[in-house]
């Protein structure tokens, strides 16, 4: 399974992707640089990924604590996500995401 | 304005590591100085997670971050050491027998060791990720509040949807011209009380809100004329201020530590792993910012690092006095350092 993530200089990369990990985890241990300064605990803000519109219905949507500490990201939009709050299943194979400001 | 101190132990960061270091080099007749830059102890687990449980620190199955903050609180009181915060240590140096940290603040500290737990870095404001912004830094964009006057008579665009962001929101609005609180939705995270006259305030037409999102700063030589910001259609419009206070919460920055002369190894401090020296005589690192082949990064291990570490730094500050290894259950010499009864 695979999930395809664009950095901030716009290149994509094919990561191979892992059942039940989080989608930060999936990116950090691919070698794609991302911040993630408290190690997926919903608690910095600093994974923070637009996922790609085709994607948004798959995935379970935030929970308020996600919503709050989307707070102290930047450049919030509709499609924004905490990488380390979206877990990756099956479904999701083939998910396309880009890394936002501040997270890197 | 400068202050001067001497003691035996400078300890850079007062996260879980550099509070039990406290503890572990008072059994060891080691006097500390601790500097921070929060304004509060507890490192990560105070700033990034004081009421998310911990459940890996070895017999106690369950304590948040800020529980466990003020359990080492508690445990390093009979040891009295002197807490810097809300400054940064940015330089370190020899002078003869002495180390001498400095802080950002003008303290000076002179030691017989450098104790670095710096964690993950000090935890600066987040910057808002917009060109240009560093011209505007200090001079009209803040991302905290030093001097309460400064904004006095300004127009002033607050930034943030949680507690800072309200706080100087409700403490500045008697002082200045206008104030217009910025956030990207009409929900805050913040003390209840703060929400509510915050609301009262804009219903009376004294705090101007908008709901939108940060997008870019206009004006020119350090001076700011307007924020622009955008509302979910996408229509960005200016808001016309002169000063601008950001408030995204606090990240962690290596900062000048990376600058001491240890030998980093990307962002950490390579150590010996018999007593956490560094590379430097007489300058150790525990905690996350020190690195060994298998170091992970948890509180267990920083407060093992800690009692190796205390064990080497008694022979730098009583090196007339022999070593000897003592429980705290057994050693009445312990017990009285701890004011325990016997
Ligand atoms: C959300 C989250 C959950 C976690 N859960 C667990 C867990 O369950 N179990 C576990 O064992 N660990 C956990 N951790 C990791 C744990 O918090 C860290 O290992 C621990 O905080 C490291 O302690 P430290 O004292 O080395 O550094 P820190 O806690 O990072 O403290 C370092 C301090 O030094 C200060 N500082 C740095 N440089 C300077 C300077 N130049 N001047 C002044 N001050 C400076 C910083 O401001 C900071 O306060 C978690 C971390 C996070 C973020
Ligand atoms: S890694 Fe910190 S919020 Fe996701």
């Amino acid at each position: 399974m695979k999930i395809y993530v664009t950095d901030m200089s716009g290149n994509t990369h094919e990561l191979e992707a892992t059942e039940d990990w989080s989608v930060m985890e999936i990116i950090r241990e691919g070698g794609i640089p991302i911040l993630a300064q408290c190690g997926g605990s919903c608690a910095c803000a600093t994974c923070h990924v637009y996922v790609d519109k085709e994607w948004k219905d798959k995935i379970t949507p935030p929970d308020e604590e996600e919503i709050a500490m989307l707070d102290g990201a930047f450049d919030v939009t509709e499609d924004s996500r905490l990488a380390c709050c979206i877990t990756f299943t099956e479904e999701l194979d083939g998910l396309r995401v880009s890394l936002a400001a501040g997270s890197v | 304005m400068s202050d001067k101190h001497t003691t035996d132990a400078v300890i850079i960061g007062a996260g879980p590591t550099g509070l039990f270091s406290v503890f572990e080099l008072g059994l060891h007749d080691v006097k500390c100085h601790l500097i921070d830059i929060l304004d509060k102890p507890g490192g990560q687990c105070a700033e990034l997670y004081p009421e998310k449980p911990i459940y890996d620190i070895p017999a106690i199955p369950s304590c948040t971050g800020s529980e466990l903050t003020a359990a080492l609180m508690t445990q390093i009181k009979p040891f009295n050491a002197a807490f810097h915060f809300g400054e940064m240590a940015i330089e370190m140096k020899k002078q003869g027998e002495f180390w001498q940290v400095k802080t950002d603040a003008g303290t000076v500290i002179e030691a017989k060791v450098v104790v670095i737990a710096a964690g993950g870095g000090s935890f600066t404001p987040k910057r808002p990720p917009i060109a240009g912004i560093e011209e505007y830094e200090g001079k009209s964009v803040f991302y905290a509040v030093r001097k309460r006057d400064v904004f006095r008579d300004k127009d002033i665009v607050i930034a943030g949807g949680g507690d800072s962001a309200l706080d100087w929101v409700l403490n500045l609005e008697p002082i200045a011209k206008s104030v217009t609180l910025l956030h990207r939705r009409n929900e805050f995270r913040a003390a209840p009380d703060s929400i509510s006259k915050m609301r009262a305030l804009v219903d009376a037409k004294r705090v101007s809100l908008q709901i939108g999102n940060f997008e870019a700063i206009n004006g020119s030589g350090g001076q700011i004329s307007s924020v622009a910001v955008s509302d979910e259609h996408k229509n960005v419009k200016g808001i016309p201020c002169n000063a601008l206070l950001a408030f995204y919460g606090l990240t962690m920055k290596l900062g000048p530590v990376a600058d001491f002369g240890l030998g980093m190894e990307g962002e950490l401090i390579p150590v010996n792993t018999a007593d956490f020296e560094t590379s430097v005589p007489g300058v150790f690192a525990i905690g996350d910012i020190c690195t060994y082949p298998g170091k992970m990064k948890l509180i267990l291990s920083g407060f093992h690092e800690a009692a190796l570490m205390a064990k080497k730094v008694f022979a730098y500050v009583h090196p007339e006095r022999r070593y000897k290894f003592q429980y705290t259950t057994s050693s009445s010499d312990l017990k009285g350092k701890l004011h325990v009864s016997k």
